[in-house]
């Protein structure tokens, strides 16, 4: 069982997350997360974003489990997966053990063959995560989180530290992907134009709360030269503090 | 968009491994050439009489003379007590130290109890243990073994430790959220991870087992090859004592090969592993 349960309350498969009040302090300094309100449908793709400090992080974390709920209550599918900035893969698996690590059942190497196979990855099944290169260390790690067939999906940042080019292709598998299966998706990102291309609903935290929820009502696929892309891009980039000129 | 940022890690990595190779190989020809010219103008310096057979026998006495003791049989038979000795010793120490080191590293309480004990006697010298073991275990086998073992274990353990305590917390994280048991972490995360510190810990711990026997052997021992050194002190036999000496650099050595084979089959995973070797 997940260390989780006990903290996050549990919804059913499919069944939306939702935040509601959630606070959380460390010591006595001020609240990190301050009343906090969320809620995600299921299947939907939200991107958060917010200056470093906005409690960004701290709002995943506690969603994905690992930090406690102290104040407020969560209630979030009980099948999720987290992929974070780095790839986090054990070093002394292949890539296909690292897949399935933790899975009960036999055949798990076919099982993860499958999965690797539909992030690009079927090349290197058998490679030692030292050796990927960066963007396929994170394709590895998103097949970790997918093998699990999540009903809720968090990405931490996970192409922030990739290079320009293999950031917008995995941008596009994440939206193949998130098209096959239809999870619940929170993606945290720096990255204006990343939440655009990607998410149904942008939403940005300041101080520790919600401060725009801004939907993004283009159609799939998108493209930079969309009109309203520079709108809301703009709006986007307004709630963060950067203005044009 | 941010094109500075474009990483190249893999071929900066290749290309270091490539340039290493060769020069390495050159590197250890060159290597061999000063020992050999050394080992060259010692015997010269025997054989015109520069430097005493009582100060030190000649390399070509030495090997003389180890030929005549592997024929009637000294050798062997001091070789396989002392090998006997370390190999127990060790054994005893490995079992002790990764056994500690599991109690401490993967529970506070243990941690609390085990811990403080182990770092204040390893500041102890083991070799001033010696007058106290002879007097406890007699001059048998007993203080030999134990005091290897005790020297061996600490290496074994304080490295074990590190490494377990030194996991990389985003890893144990990620165990979280893929909802490891604690029985599944323990094995494919914690002590995988601590391993390479394991190897290391073996490593000094091998060493410092030929030490301990050294001194062990010629405080009072009927036979190895300690005892055979000090035999050959009372003849003023150099010969046999520079082959005593030969004899441990060999274990020495042979044993940090071993100790090398089992990284290499047993950290295979690490892209560093072939340049951390010739280091």
């Amino acid at each position: 069982m997940n260390a989780v349960s006990q903290v996050v309350a549990l919804s059913q498969r499919n069944e939306a997350i939702v935040v509601d009040g959630l606070t959380r302090r460390f010591g006595n300094g001020p609240a990190v997360l301050d009343q906090l309100n969320l809620a995600i449908a299921p299947g939907e793709f939200v991107a958060l974003l917010g200056r470093s400090g906005s409690g960004k992080s701290t709002l995943l974390r506690t969603l994905a489990g690992l930090d406690p709920v102290t104040e407020g209550s969560v209630i979030r599918p009980r099948d999720v997966s987290v992929v974070f900035q780095e790839s986090r893969l054990l070093p002394w698996k292949r890539v296909w053990q690292n897949t399935v690590l933790g899975l009960p059942g036999a055949n798990q190497r076919a099982h993860a063959l499958s999965v690797l196979e539909e992030v690009g990855l079927g090349h290197r099944v058998d490679a030692w995560p030292l050796t990927l290169s960066g963007g396929e260390a994170q394709r590895a790690a998103l097949a970790r989180a997918l093998v699990r067939e999540p009903a809720f999906l968090m990405l931490d940042e996970p192409f922030a530290a990739l290079d320009a080019l293999t950031r917008l292709k995995m941008q596009k598998l994440i939206s193949e992907l998130w098209g096959r299966h239809r999870c619940s998706v929170l993606l945290v990102t720096h990255d204006v134009d990343e939440a655009l291309m990607l998410a149904d609903r942008a939403v940005v935290m300041e101080h520790g709360q919600i401060h725009t929820d801004l939907p993004i009502p283009m159609d799939r696929p998108r493209r930079h030269t969309d009109p309203r892309f520079e709108h809301l891009r703009r709006v986007l980039l307004e709630s963060l503090g950067v203005y044009d000129d | 968009m941010s094109g500075t940022l474009i990483r190249s890690s893999s071929p900066t990595r290749d290309k270091g491994l490539i340039r290493h190779a060769p020069l390495s190989r050159f590197g250890l020809l060159k290597r061999y050439v000063s020992p050999m010219l050394l080992v060259l103008l010692w015997q010269v310096a025997c054989s015109t009489g520069l430097l005493s057979t009582h100060v030190v026998a000649s390399p070509f006495q030495i090997a003389l003379t180890g030929w005549t003791l592997v024929k009637d049989g000294t050798l062997q038979t001091n070789l396989l007590v002392s090998l006997a000795r370390a190999g127990v010793g060790l054994g005893i120490a490995f079992v002790a130290g990764v056994g500690l080191a599991l109690i401490a590293g993967l529970s506070r309480l243990g941690e609390d109890i085990v811990d403080a004990p182990v770092q204040i006697l390893r500041t102890l010298p083991a070799l001033a243990l010696v007058p106290l073991f002879i007097l406890w275990f007699g001059i048998g086998e007993t203080p030999k073994i134990a005091l290897v073992a005790l020297g061996a274990s600490f290496p074994i353990y304080l490295n074990l430790h590190k490494g377990i305590r030194s996991i990389d917390p985003k890893l144990l994280e990620m165990a979280r959220t893929l909802g490891l048991t604690r029985t599944s972490t323990i094995r494919d995360v914690i002590l995988p991870g601590a391993l390479p510190d394991l190897l290391i810990g073996l490593r000094f711990a091998v060493g410092i087992s030929w030490l301990m026997l050294v001194v062990a052997e010629q405080v009072n021992a009927e036979s190895g090859i300690g005892h055979m050194m000090m035999d050959a002190e009372d003849f003023l036999r150099t010969d046999i004592i520079l082959v005593g000496l030969v004899i441990y650099g060999l274990l020495g050595l042979i044993s940090d090969q071993i100790v090398r084979f089992f990284e290499t089959i047993l950290l295979s995973w690490r892209p560093s592993h072939r340049a951390a070797r010739s280091a």
